[in-house]
Parts: structure tokens; sequence; C-alpha cells
């Protein structure tokens, strides 16, 4: 069953054109990689599905249904959960207040008062079952590393009955250690197969490593659509590294 | 329930470690302790110095200054928490008893009056947050404004002259006339706003706006209506320690206040472990704060140290307790407490 799939999505911004005519297609329970230079169009996609960006032209279909997504919060109430590259997380609150944040269990409802052991034990049990390891739920998030912050923002957006993932360069800037948390929960979530991933990154191996199907974003437009088993590293790189010469020689004729 | 930032949880560490010991670890890490040593050493020190200081004349007097100051301070952290300031509260403080007072003159009783006053004053905390998160105007800036702006206001409407409430014992004694009702009232205040903060909805908001305004917002946090409200809460809760003032001294005057309580406010919450660059804070810490300035305060007056000395010692104290602060929060940080 297919999860999403854009039609022809095209944006300009001023007389830059960011996307043109890209066609992306997620299955149910699938994680596609979306590859590409800087510039190639992937935050620009990315997005346009989050609801922050509306498209100039194309469909976006959801399960289907032909959607218009008008705002962030639209496109979460649908499903659509983007995981932000700076975490959305508040350095100050600890682990189970923020993965309860603006969803908060209260005892007395007009009152607002928070029910701090409901919420602590309901994201114990959500974390253990994701496998996520985390040292303790009471400490601050600013205690955590790297790799334990993100996966706690991905367990968050998992848990909000996210339907869509988006991942935004989930492993930007961590070591492999760290890269492995984020790597190991993706392949977790795939295998329980209830949500459907777009993730968007640089790092080749890692795609190979997780993801079933790789896009690659050339120039706005998704040039090479393939399954990750019909490809490979030496494959993908030759196209990207013809892409890099047509665009030297483009630029020493001019 | 911990004092101070979030709560910590029993189950998780007892396993390890005994119930006392972990009693006794909450407390030397809690950011309040440095600032309750503070006060013990100080009060230790001027009574040693000066025998009158327990004396009960003193320890009033100490009450009322410490009581006003530590309501404003309530107001202020919250304020400070969402990473704004407010500069114009000591000016409300001196403006709400004025409008109780026309108000009582125009024909209303006494109570409804203070209503009155209260709700206005709650108008300029709205107007002070909505020039600062819709014109998004720096709250330092748009409060500065205000501040001037109600103190031009108050004098205007008094004439610049003082005036006599004349409240009825009973309301002028509940409000303030006697000192333990003052201090109650700043102890209940803090106790109850330290509650919102670290146990409602309201106050995590106002923690995730300070802390990361965009991340809040990303996730679905309405962080302006956060800045507004806690804006008008630190307006409303300066507007009542004018009036509890008021009722106290027995007659209003346009040039109470201002900013010198409005720092000492700021000094009190700073001091006492909030930051100014948001996201942390604590009341019961700024209530601490406003008692340390008060036996600062008092001790020197005591002691015969004079005004201008004061000042001087008064701006060392405030560097040293930030330095050592700072010192101990960070030793917190390393001992991987909150």
């Amino acid at each position: 069953m297919e999860a999403l799939r854009t039609e022809n999505l095209s944006k300009a911004f001023g007389r830059v054109v960011a996307l043109k005519k890209a066609s992306v297609r997620l299955e149910q329970g699938e994680v596609l990689g979306l590859l590409g230079d800087n510039g190639a169009g992937k935050s620009t996609l990315m997005k346009i599905l989050t609801g922050f960006h509306r498209p100039d032209s194309g469909r976006i279909l959801l399960r289907g249904q032909e959607v218009h997504l008008r705002s962030v919060s639209h496109a979460r109430a649908l499903g659509i959960e983007p995981v932000y590259q700076d975490l959305a997380l508040i350095n100050e609150l600890n682990v189970y207040r923020n993965m309860f944040l603006q969803r908060e269990i209260r005892s007395w409802g007009p009152l607002g008062i928070l029910n701090d052991s409901l919420m602590r034990s309901k994201a114990k049990e959500h974390l253990t079952a994701m496998r996520v390891n985390i040292p303790s739920l009471d400490v601050q998030i600013s205690k955590l590393s790297g790799g334990q912050r993100q996966a706690i923002a991905v367990a968050r957006s998992v848990f909000s009955d996210a339907k869509i993932l988006l991942l935004d360069e989930p492993t930007a800037a961590m070591g492999v250690k760290e890269s492995a948390i984020i790597l190991d929960l993706i392949r977790r979530l795939k295998d329980k197969g209830e949500v459907s991933i777009i993730v968007v990154a640089h790092n080749y191996a890692q795609i190979f490593d997780v993801c079933d199907r790789i896009n690659l974003l050339q120039n706005g437009e998704i040039s090479f659509n393939s399954r990750t088993s019909d490809t490979s590293i030496e494959e993908l790189t030759r196209l990207v590294v013809d892409e890099y010469r047509a665009a030297r020689e483009r630029v020493t004729n001019t | 329930m911990s004092i101070s930032g979030a709560p910590i949880q029993t189950e998780a560490t007892t396993t390890d470690k005994g119930l006392a010991a972990q009693f006794l670890g909450s407390i030397i890490r809690s950011r309040e302790t440095s600032i309750i040593l503070a006060a013990i050493i100080l009060s230790i020190y001027f009574q040693s110095t000066a025998p009158a200081f327990f004396s009960q004349s003193n320890v009033v007097n100490l009450g009322f200054y410490a009581a006003t100051t530590a309501i404003i301070a309530a107001g202020e952290v919250m304020v400070l928490i969402c990473g704004e300031v407010d500069l114009s509260v000591g000016q409300v403080y001196a403006l709400a008893p004025f409008i109780m007072f026309y108000a009582h003159r125009a024909g209303v009783p006494y109570l409804v009056a203070m209503a009155v006053a209260l709700l206005m004053s709650a108008c300029v905390g709205l107007i002070n947050g909505v020039i600062t998160v819709n014109l998004q105007i720096p709250s330092f800036i748009t409060t500065l404004s205000t501040l001037f702006l109600i103190n031009g206001f108050t004098l205007t409407i008094s004439g610049g002259f003082p005036v006599q409430p004349n409240a009825p014992a009973a309301l002028a004694n509940f409000f303030g006339v006697n000192a333990l009702s003052q201090v109650i009232w700043a102890v209940a205040i803090a106790i109850v706003f330290q509650f919102i903060l670290v146990k409602t909805r309201w106050g995590m908001h106002t923690i995730a706006t300070g802390g990361n305004a965009l991340g809040a917002a990303e996730v679905g946090v309405r962080t302006g209506r956060i800045k507004i409200g806690n804006f008008m809460l630190c307006s409303l809760l300066g507007a009542f320690a004018g009036i509890l003032d008021a009722f106290r001294i027995g007659s209003i005057d346009p040039l109470a206040g201002g900013t010198e309580i409005m720092f000492m406010a700021i000094a009190s919450a700073v001091i006492g472990g909030t930051l100014l660059t948001g996201g942390s804070g604590t009341i019961i810490g700024a209530l601490f704060g406003a008692v340390v300035l008060g036996v600062l305060k008092d001790g020197f007056t005591l002691s015969g140290v004079s005004a201008y000395t004061f000042d001087m010692i008064l701006g060392l104290a405030i560097l040293v307790t930030m330095f050592v602060n700072v010192r101990l929060s960070r030793l917190r940080a390393a001992g991987g407490g909150r």
C-alpha cells in the first residue's frame, strides 16, 4: 500500500527554481532515503511535505487521497511528523516532560496540574518498547548525548501517532557510535512497519544500511529511483560524480 | 515534590542509595540551597555584630521590606524564565494604589476598587506583552518606555502629591498593616507560583518558551501567549505589592517603588538562582534572595554603615553571590544533578 506520493511538485523562490516536477513515492512501512547535493531541493521537498511551504504546482496524495497541506500543524494532524534538525527539545526539561510537551497528561484538567508519575511511566514504557536506552528519565535533556537526544525526538514523534516520519539529516554531526543509536531505531521502526519514513542523508553507507529504497534528487528533480538491493554505493557515487563533472563543464564553458 | 526545577522522582534511584542520603543529595543539588545558606550566615553575622538584629521591631521591619520585594520578584521570575524582562513593574507598584484610591473615591467599596486596580495593572502587563510579542520589540525597550509612561501618568493623576487611603482597619490589617500578614502573603504567593512553575502546564510551557522558543513553537507551544500571560502576572503582582504597602504605610506616594524596587526584585531573582537568559529559575530562590537583600540592608543600617557605603557593599554582595552561584551550579552540573 502506498503511504504518500507526490506528483510533479514544483516550487520556485523568485527566480530560483528549487524543485521541478519532483515525484516521490513512499510505500507503507518503507524507509526511503533521499540523497542529493546541497541546493538540490531536499529541504524544499521536505518543507513542502511538512506543510511549511506550499508547492507552486503538483499534487500530494496521502494514502491515495489528495491533500492540500495548509500548515505544519495541519500536516501533523494528518500524521506527517517532522523531526527537525534542532530537534525542538527543551534543554531545561527532563526526558519525559519533553516527550509529553504540548500533550501533557494533567490531573485536574482546568488547573493544568501535571501528572508527572503517569507521564514518566508512559514515557518509560514507550522508550523501552522502542528499545531506546536512556540512563534516567529524570535528567535534563541537556545532559544527554546527541544520539540520545535525537532518539528521544524520534520516539516522541512516533509516540504522537505519526504515520509518516520525516527525518532531516538525523545523523548529521554525529559519531559512529551515536549514529548507530539512530540507525538501530530506524531499523526497528521499519521492522514494526507501522510508520513510513523519509530520511534525508549525506552518508551513503548509512543509507544502504537502513533504507529500502533510494531516491537521488538532482537540480530539483528525482533523477534516480531504485531499491537499495538493486543498486550499489559505486553506482550512486558514479551518478553524483557525473553530475559534478557536467556541472564543472558548464562552468568552464561559459 | 522538590522545591525547584523538575521534580525528582524517588523510585528511579532509591535502589542504590538510602532515602536519607538521597534527600540530602537533592538538598545539596537544589538551586535554592546556596541562597538559603547565605541568608542564614548573614543573619548570624549581623546578630553577632548588632544584637538588636533579632529584636522584634527589627524583624518586623525586615519582614516588610523582604515581603514586598519577594512578591514583585515572584512575577519578575516568571517573566525572566520566558527570556524577557519587565522594567516597568516598579511603576505599576506606584500606580495601582492610586487607581484603587480614585476608584474608591468614585464610590465603590474598597475590595472592588482593589479589583479594579489589579485589573488595570494586568492591562499594563497585557500591553507590555503584546508590544513585545506582536511588534517584536525587545522587552527591555518595551518596558523601559512603559516605565516612563506609567511614571508620568501616576504623577499626572496624583498631581505629584501623596494621598491617604483611610481604609477600614480590618481590611488594612488583612492586607499588610500587620507585618505577619504581609509576610504570609509573600510566602503564600511564592509557594503558589513555585507550584505553578514546577507542577503545571503553564509553568512547563514557560520554561519551554524561555529554554528554546523556536523548538517549543515547532511542537505547538503558544509561546506568544505564554509571554503575554507572564507579563500580566508580573504587573498583577507588582500592583498587589503596591496595594499592600499602601495599606501598611497609610499613605499613597506617587514616587514610591519605582526603579529601585524593580531592581531589587530583579536582584532578588538573580541572586536566588534565576537566569537572565531564560529557561531556568526559582521563585522560592527569589524569596530568599529578597530576604538576603533585606538582611544586608537592615544589618548594615544597624551596624551604622552609611547609606553611601551600603550601596557599594550591596553591589559587591550581588557580584559575590552571583559568582558563588555560578560556581555552585557548575558543580551541580558536573555532579550530574538536574
